[in-house]
């Protein structure tokens, strides 16, 4: 027993000081941080279903472990460090708020590879990853610009950052697009995820004449509020909420992690890795567009198809210009694409959204 | 026919004996829920319970259990005065997360100034901000005669707002690309809750918490404020006439608890958190009020009671890390836990006798 | 801002659904803090009947036996409360916050499988002539049955402490344990009966969230729903009918909110996040709220 344990110990050690090396022996083995419980039916459920995709396309090859609901903070550091110990070759941290965490964690296993979500915080062997759910948004407006017939489109915001400050302008530039008269409603609910609260954010705007809503906020509350209310639209937001289609849920964006997730493994595997800083969007597929129902006359989904296709080809960028900001002046030259840097910090609205982003 | 008879004197042997009893019992119960789910119980059981202590990477784990527990004891023992006077603070998470906002603030105002003075204005700041926001229930208790309870849950849930504000507004990182949370003061040196010796988990807020469990410990057992804390919880009309000033001790117990629930805030939020973020509190004031009565609001108990929860995380990820063993059995273990420490207490203050009880 | 976008009826109407979940939750614990007993688990029972109710739902098809499963389990997990806090004499605050995270637990391990499906449809009423009254029929008769079983609970409750002799008996129960015990009454027993209530209703309070709210099974979803019913029981002090008037203040001043946000209002929605827990805070001021029962959160233990 002793002896074992020793042993054991000793391999163990071993493994860590060769960072084992994937020659064909030794199971890769890649860990997930994820900031909810796999069962949230949003962002860590999306997250994970990743993980079992890398488990599917690997089979023995690779063992994947995770821990959920991990705080911000130190119980994050925790976490990384002790799946580095146990011997991970490959980390991902799955959250904004994990980055300090992970940039300390990744200083002290230099031989560990860790991919950041949604972070800009790069290192030799921290890498980066987001989704362009922009050009999702993008979608979503035109055909909501379609579908509205008040006019007024209501939008559930979570939090005032960067991310949903692109959706929303994202989205209203390309339903103003297709119709001018459209209104957007903004409502903050500080939260990612609070059914109750997102149900009475969506009655309220509903009550306030919107028919079309698009949620940032993970839960379905909002797809129900719709739906007993009868001739509203909705998308279904991080995963596919198909179950509320035809109608109200029109269509969707889904995070689709699996290809990156796969990519990033098998580059660990054959030893190929780098730190790399990556937004990709619907092209790659890790900007999904669920399928866009019958509820959406023919010739929407014809044009919003035309787009997404187009988005794909890379022929077209959502913010391209002329855009003017909030207060009139000029953002986007006529024909100028929006750069990553000002997307990635993206605090201000554009021209015609009313309101302020709650500071 | 089993009865309860009440021991005149709490007893001494199962007082130790019960916790034992309670630890063995989850492992059983634990076990078998564990075995359900297809983990071996042996394994999962050690894995929770042992591999933070002795297993090959303990040298890391050991540390993180000051780390994980100094924020539960520093807040519990400020908990237990009120509690054992009767006076019901339940809001330590509200008056933890001002605490850090109050320093974070100091700090970050004298960013980037490189000063000794820094940390302990910091310091004091936080206690300053947890005492304030714990005197709002206790000033309206006392002035207008409204629960405590209710006010300081209240306050809770306008702190976090508080906070989401601060982290989005006032208080976000000038550099931080327009994300929400503030600058990490773990970088900055002069507003750093740093290790005191590097690896071995103990900072500042770990030392602090040693020292107010060994003050805690002589004002409870040898001072005149202990006995009166004492006297106020067991008979309050015995303690009118022994000239205790009830209001007196109302603000005391509050703002006690509330400085020490503050002063956790400002470590957790110098040191192993960095930042003041949306998600920054995670519910330490409420494992808290936990920790002390698994600690019977004892000084020494609490922080053994302190020291087991922060057991019980740290051995639940590497399980959920390790064996796959999904959150919510963990939580559903440390349920299992803190109801039989609960329950098995019975035995230190009554006696089970069994037959039928006798006719006097 | 154009403040005539908001619909006073409107917003009438869809308060009487939004504060249906605590308004269960909390004449529940209005019934066992009135026997003196303060049970701090309601979200653990809420989250648990809210499970439990989904996956009979489900499986049976029926939104109706659903709820019935919700009352079952959320009375079940009270019963743990029940028999540590009456038999076993433990601290009724720690037990309380223990429940709520053994709850949590049980429902995210019960709920694996369930994630993703949606709950079978529970339509509205449209009570006949009454819902076609203009103004007030589309307020108050256009709901599902739900929120007037829980109006009904409410009622039912109030008439129950005022008017019956068990009612009575639960008052002297709350008010005065050992006094109770020497007058003959089973303290114990109907503390029991009153814990395992308030897990039935916490239960349908959640159900009611997992079934027509949402209607969907997710972890933790309901995100701190059982605390605000907690603190509305305190609000109205221990009064079904203030307990009403508690539940649709706190929903409202939410829901308005929200509405002065989409109406283009120029605010902070931080602070006016905070704005119900203040306004609690203030009326509680305001009205010097009643005295809580005598033995509230006290062990009792008969000695003879």
């Amino acid at each position: 027993m002793k002896l074992n344990k020793l042993l054991t110990g000793a391999t163990l050690a071993l493994g860590l000081a060769t960072g084992a090396l994937a020659d064909g022996h030794e199971k890769t083995k890649v860990g997930f941080v994820y900031v909810g419980p796999v069962g949230d039916g949003g962002w860590t459920y999306e997250h994970n279903q990743g993980r079992l995709a890398v488990e599917e396309h690997f089979g023995d090859a690779v063992e994947t472990v995770f821990v959920e609901s991990v705080p911000e903070g130190p119980d994050a550091e925790r976490v990384m460090t002790q799946m580095a110990l146990q011997g991970a070759d490959l980390i991902f941290t799955t959250s904004f708020g994990y980055m300090d965490q992970t940039i300390n964690v990744a200083g002290k296993f230099p031989d560990v590879k860790f991919e950041h979500a949604t972070g800009y915080k790069q290192a030799d062997n921290v890498s980066v990853y987001s989704a362009r759910f922009y050009e999702g948004r993008a979608v979503q407006g035109h055909i909501a610009g379609h579908m509205t017939e008040s006019n007024v489109i209501g939008y559930i915001a979570s939090f005032p950052i960067p991310e949903v400050i692109r959706g929303i302008n994202a989205a209203y530039l390309h339903a103003k697009e297709v119709n001018p008269d459209v209104e957007f409603k903004i409502v903050w609910a500080y939260t990612w995820f609070d059914p109750a609260k997102e149900a009475e954010a969506a009655s309220v705007l509903i009550e306030q004449g919107a028919d079309v809503i698009l949620q940032h906020t993970d839960s379905t509350a909002p797809q129900a509020a719709a739906q007993a209310a009868g001739n509203v639209v909705t998308f279904g937001q991080a995963s596919d909420m198909a179950e509320f289609g035809p109608f109200p849920r029109v269509s969707s964006i889904i995070d689709n992690w699996s290809p990156y997730y796969i990519a990033r493994t098998q580059a660990v595997i054959d030893g190929t890795w780098e730190s790399t800083n990556t937004w990709d969007g619907i092209a790659p597929g890790m900007v999904e567009i669920g399928d866009i129902t019958d509820a959406v006359p023919a010739e929407v989904k014809a044009s919003a198809e035309a787009m997404i296709a187009s988005m794909e080809a890379g022929d077209y960028h959502p913010f391209t210009g002329p855009i003017n900001k909030q207060d009139g002046s000029a953002w986007l030259a006529d024909g100028e694409v929006a750069d990553d840097g000002t997307l990635a910090g993206m605090n201000f609205y554009v021209e015609g959204l009313s309101g302020d982003i709650p500071q | 026919m089993i009865t309860l008879e009440k021991r005149p004197q709490p007893s001494r042997i199962w007082s130790l004996a019960t916790p034992l009893l309670a630890v063995l019992l989850t492992m059983i119960c634990g076990g078998l829920l564990f075995a359900a789910l297809g983990k071996n119980p042996f394994e999962t059981i050690r894995t929770i319970f042992l591999d933070p202590l002795f297993s090959e990477f303990a040298w890391f784990y050991r540390p993180q259990l000051l780390i994980k527990g100094a924020p539960l004891v520093l807040i519990a023992i400020g908990l237990s005065f009120g509690f054992r006077a009767g006076i019901w603070n339940i809001g330590a998470e509200g008056q933890y997360i001002v605490g850090a906002i109050c320093g974070a603030a100091v700090g970050l105002a004298f960013y980037p100034t490189e000063s000794f003075i820094i940390f302990p204005l910091m310091i004091i700041a936080g206690i300053l901000g947890g005492t304030l926001w714990a005197m709002i229930p206790g000033i309206l208790k006392v002035k207008f005669g409204t629960n405590e309870i209710l006010v300081s849950l209240m306050l809770v849930y306008v702190a976090e707002q508080l906070m989401a504000s601060m982290a989005l507004g006032a208080l976000r990182n000038p550099d931080g690309m327009g994300f929400p949370g503030s600058r990490n003061l773990s970088q900055y040196p002069s507003a750093a809750n740093l290790e005191i010796i590097s690896g071995s988990g103990m900072h500042w807020g770990v030392v602090t918490a040693l020292i107010a469990v060994i003050f805690a410990y002589i004002a409870l057992s040898r001072h005149i404020f202990g006995f009166n804390v004492r006297l106020a919880g067991q008979s309050p009309r015995a303690a009118k006439f022994a000239g205790v000033n009830p209001t007196a001790m109302i603000l005391i117990c509050m703002g006690l608890s509330g400085g020490l629930a503050g002063a956790a805030g400002l470590f957790e939020v110098a040191g192993p958190a960095g930042q003041i973020s949306i998600d920054f509190n995670v519910g330490y004031g409420f494992t808290a009020i936990i920790v002390a009565f698994l600690g019977r609001l004892h000084p020494v108990g609490i922080l053994l009671a302190g020291g087991l929860m922060a057991l019980t995380y740290i051995g639940g990820e590497i399980a959920q890390s390790n064996l796959g063993l999904p959150l919510a059995a963990i939580q559903l273990m440390q349920g299992m836990l803190l109801f039989f420490l609960l329950a098995v207490d019975v035995l230190t203050n009554y006696a089970v006798r069994f037959g039928r009880r006798q006719v006097v | 801002m154009d403040l005539s976008a908001i619909n006073p009826i409107l917003l009438l109407a869809s308060l009487m659904v939004a504060a249906t979940p605590i308004l269960l939750a909390a004449i529940g614990e209005l019934v066992v803090e009135r026997a003196g007993v303060l049970n701090l688990g309601v979200e653990g029972m809420m989250i648990t009947g809210a499970v439990c109710g989904f996956i009979v739902a489900v499986n049976t098809g029926s939104p109706w036996l659903g709820f019935i499963g919700a009352a079952i389990g959320g009375a079940l997990l009270s019963v743990i409360f029940g028999v540590l806090t009456q038999f076993l004499l433990s601290n009724q605050v720690a037990t309380g916050l223990a429940l709520t995270l053994f709850g949590l637990g049980l429902s995210a391990l019960m709920g694996q499988g369930y994630i993703g499906i949606k709950a079978p449809s529970f339509p509205d009423w449209h009570i006949p002539l009454l819902g076609d009254i203009p103004v007030i029929g589309p307020i108050i008769f256009q709901h599902d049955p739900m929120v007037y079983l829980g109006l009904g609970i409410v009622a039912a409750t109030w008439a129950f402490l005022k008017y019956s002799r068990a009612g009575l008996i639960l008052r002297a129960v709350g008010e005065n344990h050992e006094a109770a015990h020497a007058l003959g009454y089973h303290v114990m027993r109907v503390r029991m009966l009153a814990i395992m209530f308030g897990g039935a209703c916490a239960g349908l309070g959640g159900a009611y969230l997992s079934l027509v709210r949402v209607p969907q099974w997710t972890e933790g979803m309901t995100a701190g729903a059982g605390w605000i019913a907690l603190a509305i029981v305190v609000f109205a002090s221990w009064r079904p009918g203030r307990l009403l008037l508690g539940a649709y203040l706190f929903g409202g001043v939410t829901v308005l909110q929200l509405n002065l946000q989409a109406a283009g209002a120029a605010i902070a929605v931080e602070y006016l996040s905070m704005a119900p827990y203040l306004a609690t805070i203030a009326v509680l001021v305001i009205m010097r709220a009643g005295r809580a029962p005598g033995s509230l959160g006290q062990s009792f233990h008969a000695s003879r």
